[in-house]
């Protein structure tokens, strides 16, 4: 293991309800801030740096930190869509090592359920046109019609069955059932259905944009959260165990006119987060991996190591990714995930609360003895182009 | 009066590095760049090469046959002109001449296929031209 690592999650919190119920995105993310400082023991006034992905608007930065009253030395505000979190831990254990930060404050807020934004099922609007928005846009790709372009060629290619793809939404749909704040937001967000769930019932579910079905694809909610990350003296104070970085990754990834669309750019983010870490995919307790439908997972977990590439079918079958099969490797997205808990559109941010919450012994699925998780953030969308940040975390 | 017909979404100008793909497209040719410096091939176009950082690209005409390299079959869209097109069949092509496109492939749903072949047609507008694919007859 990666001999002294400089920064460590310290607090969290994740907004509880799926339905904004009329707070605006800042009053979340200043609400999830301020209990995410809580939970450390920390104020306002001990942060010095932000991270934030512009979700609630312009020149956000200055204007978040204006509303919050605080006055960070160091402001990051990259935004990369659902990966910005996992890119913003990387960034603040970066800056923390270097001496420039000592409590890093990482924030979401997002209205997209109450905003009615049909995220997944529109093509993306271009505010000017880019080279490929114009060759893009006349053929109406949706979002989710963009990852099933990769699943379909991983079938092609590797023989995966759309029963391998639903065990993921079965796990994640049974690690929501234990979930109390993910039981009642499926409820609010209108699912008739928030029990367990079959292999059989995603598949009898509507076709989307093929292969995917309804079921492979996350909710749509409100929500937000924020994360405190904080330096080795800091650390050293807090309530709660310190929960450290111990290696990260970012790449980016794109299709060109040869690459093979079934492998992303966690290939890149993955062994460099794992290789600064010192540890190996099959020491993982919990994999945290941004499940925007299912076929994000099963790419994600062959790219991270976890299975060879190909292999993510027979690797996921039979439930093994379930929290109460510690024996088989890591469990998956045990707070319900994108698919069955909370997704307002950038989730990255959530696979760091959820991971914190393992390593503390605090999840409602938890992994007896959970010690090291890994979470990574895709961006952008994977049959194009994306965004990946991976990080490694383990506890003392 | 009649109800306004949704309209399929056209590339929007200007923009520079692809109106010069979109010209050839109005008279039924459907073009690449290949760099004379180091010859690799760029697509979608651009005003630089993505291999070598040279400058010298030259557009060439595909013979418009490809293989399909994946696709999915679109059963939901919330935008007028593609909902009610649905369900139609959208993938990316691997022209012949060794470039990778996206669009839409004038297929049936049931029967297309990955690495099945097509050929580039033509649904005209007003004031551009769209490239879509076909299954390929000669194929």
């Amino acid at each position: 293991m990666m001999a002294r690592p400089a920064a460590a999650i310290a607090g969290v919190h994740e907004f509880p309800r799926r339905t904004a119920g009329g707070l605006s995105k800042l009053q979340i993310k200043a609400e999830s801030a301020r209990r995410a400082l809580e939970d450390a023991g920390l104020t306002w006034s001990d942060v010095d740096a932000i991270y934030d992905a512009g979700e609630a608007g312009a020149m956000q930065g200055p204007a978040f930190a204006e509303y919050l009253g605080i006055t960070p030395r160091v402001v990051d505000t990259t935004a990369v869509g659902g990966s910005s979190y996992e890119f913003h831990a990387a960034h603040a254990a970066r800056d923390i090592a270097a001496g420039k930060a000592s409590v890093a404050l990482l924030t979401y807020g997002s209205t997209n359920r109450s905003e009615s934004r049909a995220i997944g099922t529109r093509g993306r609007a271009t505010a000017e046109p880019q080279p490929w928005s114009t060759m893009e846009r006349p053929y109406g790709l949706t979002l989710i019609g963009n990852y099933a372009l990769v699943a379909r060629r991983h079938m092609a290619d590797y023989g995966t069955t759309p029963e391998q793809l639903a065990e993921i939404a079965v796990t994640t749909r049974l690690h929501a059932t234990r979930n109390p704040e993910a039981v009642a937001g499926l409820s609010d967000i209108g699912l008739r259905n928030v029990g367990e769930i079959t292999i059989d019932d995603v598949l009898g579910s509507r076709l989307i944009a093929d292969p995917l079905h309804l079921l492979e694809c996350c909710i749509v909610s409100d929500g937000g959260g924020a994360v405190v990350i904080v330096s080795r003296a800091v650390a050293a104070g807090i309530r709660k165990p310190p929960v450290w970085i111990l290696g990260t990754g970012e790449a980016v990834g794109y299709p060109g006119n040869h690459a093979d669309i079934t492998t992303t750019a966690a290939v890149r983010s993955g062994p460099e987060a794992f290789g600064e870490a010192g540890i190996r995919p099959d020491e993982i307790d919990v994999a945290m991996i941004y499940d925007s439908f299912t076929i994000t997972v099963l790419a994600l977990l062959e790219d991270l190591g976890f299975a060879k590439k190909g292999d993510g079918g027979p690797y996921v079958a039979g439930g093994r990714l379930r929290f109460d099969r510690p024996q088989d490797g890591p469990a998956l997205n045990t707070d319900g995930g994108g698919l069955s808990s909370n997704h307002p559109g950038m989730r990255g941010i959530f696979l760091l609360i959820e991971a914190a919450r393992q390593l503390r012994g605090e999840s409602t699925a938890q992994v007896p003895a959970a010690r090291l998780a890994v979470a990574h953030g895709n961006g952008g969308q994977l049959g194009t182009r994306h965004a990946a940040a991976t990080i490694v975390l383990g506890r003392e | 009066m009649t109800a306004a017909v949704p309209e399929r979404p056209l590339p929007v100008f200007p923009e520079p590095d692809t109106e010069p793909f979109w010209a050839a497209a109005r008279e039924h040719r459907l073009v690449y760049q290949v760099c004379l410096a180091c010859g690799e091939i760029v697509f979608y176009p651009r005003r630089h090469c993505t291999g070598c950082m040279g400058g010298d690209l030259e557009w060439r005409e595909s013979g418009g046959r490809g293989t399909i390299y994946t696709f999915t079959v679109i059963r939901q869209h919330g935008q007028p002109y593609f909902r009610e097109r649905t369900p139609y069949v959208v993938g990316f092509i691997d022209l012949d001449e060794g470039f990778r496109m996206l669009a839409e492939i004038e297929a049936d749903p049931a029967a297309v296929r990955v690495a099945q072949r097509v050929a580039v047609g033509w649904e005209d507008h007003a004031e551009v031209s769209i490239p879509l694919f076909r299954p390929d007859e000669a194929a």
